[in-house]
């Protein structure tokens, strides 16, 4: 979905603001935006892809003007309506009108640091060999899904090459509509600075970005 | 975005975060009353990233790796494994790479679509990662984003920026500046800052040359 998050290459957002320290959260309630979306995920209703999808899926007037943390927020409260688990109303009042939704799982305190400690497992055993090795020249697809994707817009129909294969992983686009994880092959493909922002732009530089293999065509 | 910037680093004073307070308390309200969540659990989730989880880990494999020759290898071949001899891994840290920088590369990361990032090493981004000013920007002209962080590169360095859009998260292994060659590892891993695991900074010696 070419949404408002799909960021690169845009400009007018001023120079970036450093802040040196660590510093994870910047109020209370950023705090609780994050432990809930986590708690929420684990209750294995819907994925990480899906997740992101719903925060995309804001419109771009709103994105662009919302921290990350209330983008977060956002997208939580989306996602746990559009899965009838809670209603708007109850969203907006703080109170509940029911009992929750049976669900598959709820993350309880000494689940907490082993789900951490184990994360998820993106990986699958691949059932076919991949089609690009390392060094291999491609060219990304022109595309624009009206679905959740990982190819950034900046990125689309440029000649590259392959950097890496990384192995093979659930694909994003599948996973976040629930049709399955339908694993693909993921490579790092590298691109000139000058392929995707002209002949003018800084000689040094190269950009990568992960790709699965269907985002890939041979080159013309 | 704009609201990490204006808002500044103050806590739950202005009217816009102090509503946010609100309408977080009322969800977590009803998803506790629901059953859907464990309040324990979610104080454990806030200080495992508050305590736990933060940039030291990252800076504790930097200067192993500056200090232990196999150990870079090890990182080079298998980050993830690498990594996880320390003691570090899982969420959003899956499968880690290593990026090293060199005399004549400089390696940045970024996630332009979202957040994506290194939780087991660096912690929860920073502010400006997440920012669109970042995000933007970083991939198209990264001299002039390294220049808001007052980093200046040789002209002719290869920049080399890895947008991190899928599962596969990054570590940029800084240069080790010269001058610490007697240094240990706790005091190597104390230079090392969270910026120069990310590309947005480089590692000097305080009062030292660069």
């Amino acid at each position: 979905m070419n949404g408002a998050h799909d960021l690169g290459g845009m400009e007018g957002f001023g120079p970036v603001v450093p802040e040196p320290v660590h510093i994870p959260f910047h109020s209370t309630w950023e705090r609780r935006v994050l432990a809930n979306t986590l708690a929420c995920m684990a209750m294995g209703v819907w994925n990480i892809d899906a997740m992101r999808a719903s925060r995309e899926k804001l419109p771009p007037a709103e994105y662009l003007t919302s921290s990350y943390f209330e983008i977060w927020f956002k997208g939580l409260v989306s996602r746990l309506v559009a899965e009838g688990l809670v209603s708007r109303a109850e969203v907006e009042s703080g109170i509940s009108q029911g009992p929750g939704r049976p669900v598959p799982s709820v993350l309880t305190a000494e689940r907490v640091l082993p789900a951490l400690a184990a994360g998820a497992q993106y990986t699958r055993e691949p059932d076919r060999p991949a089609r690009f090795a390392a060094g291999a020249p491609v060219r990304t697809r022109q595309m624009n899904p009206s679905h959740h994707t990982r190819l950034p817009r900046y990125a689309r129909g440029k000649a590259g090459v392959i950097e890496a294969v990384r192995g093979f992983f659930v694909f994003a686009d599948a996973n976040a509509q629930g049709i399955g994880p339908q694993p693909q092959w993921l490579y790092t493909v590298r691109f000139d600075g000058r392929e995707l922002w002209g002949s003018e732009s800084d000689p040094t530089l190269s950009v990568t970005i992960e790709a699965w293999e269907s985002y890939l065509e041979p080159p013309i | 975005m704009s609201g990490d910037h204006e808002h500044g680093h103050d806590h739950d004073e202005g009217s816009s975060l102090s509503e946010m307070e609100l309408r977080v308390r009322a969800l977590e309200t009803v998803l506790v009353e629901k059953g859907y969540v464990d309040p324990a659990a979610l104080d454990l989730i806030i200080e495992s990233y508050e305590t736990r989880i933060g940039p030291r880990n990252g800076a504790r494999v930097v200067a192993k790796a500056w200090l232990e020759p196999d150990y870079m290898d090890f990182l080079r071949r298998d980050a993830s494994a690498a990594i996880a001899t320390l003691g570090y891994g899982g969420r959003q840290g899956e499968t880690m790479v290593a990026l090293e920088n060199t005399d004549s590369v400089h390696n940045v990361v970024v996630c332009t679509l979202c957040s994506c990032y290194p939780w087991p090493v660096l912690g929860l981004p920073p502010a400006w990662y997440k920012s669109a000013a970042y995000r933007s920007r970083v991939v198209s002209d990264p001299r002039a984003v390294l220049a808001d962080f007052g980093v200046t590169l040789p002209a002719d360095k290869k920049i080399r920026v890895w947008d991190s859009t899928a599962e596969v998260r990054y570590l940029v292994i800084p240069q080790r500046p010269a001058g610490t060659e007697a240094w240990d590892l706790a005091a190597l891993a104390a230079l090392v800052t969270r910026d120069s695991m990310i590309g947005t900074g480089l590692v000097t010696v305080p009062g030292g040359a660069a």
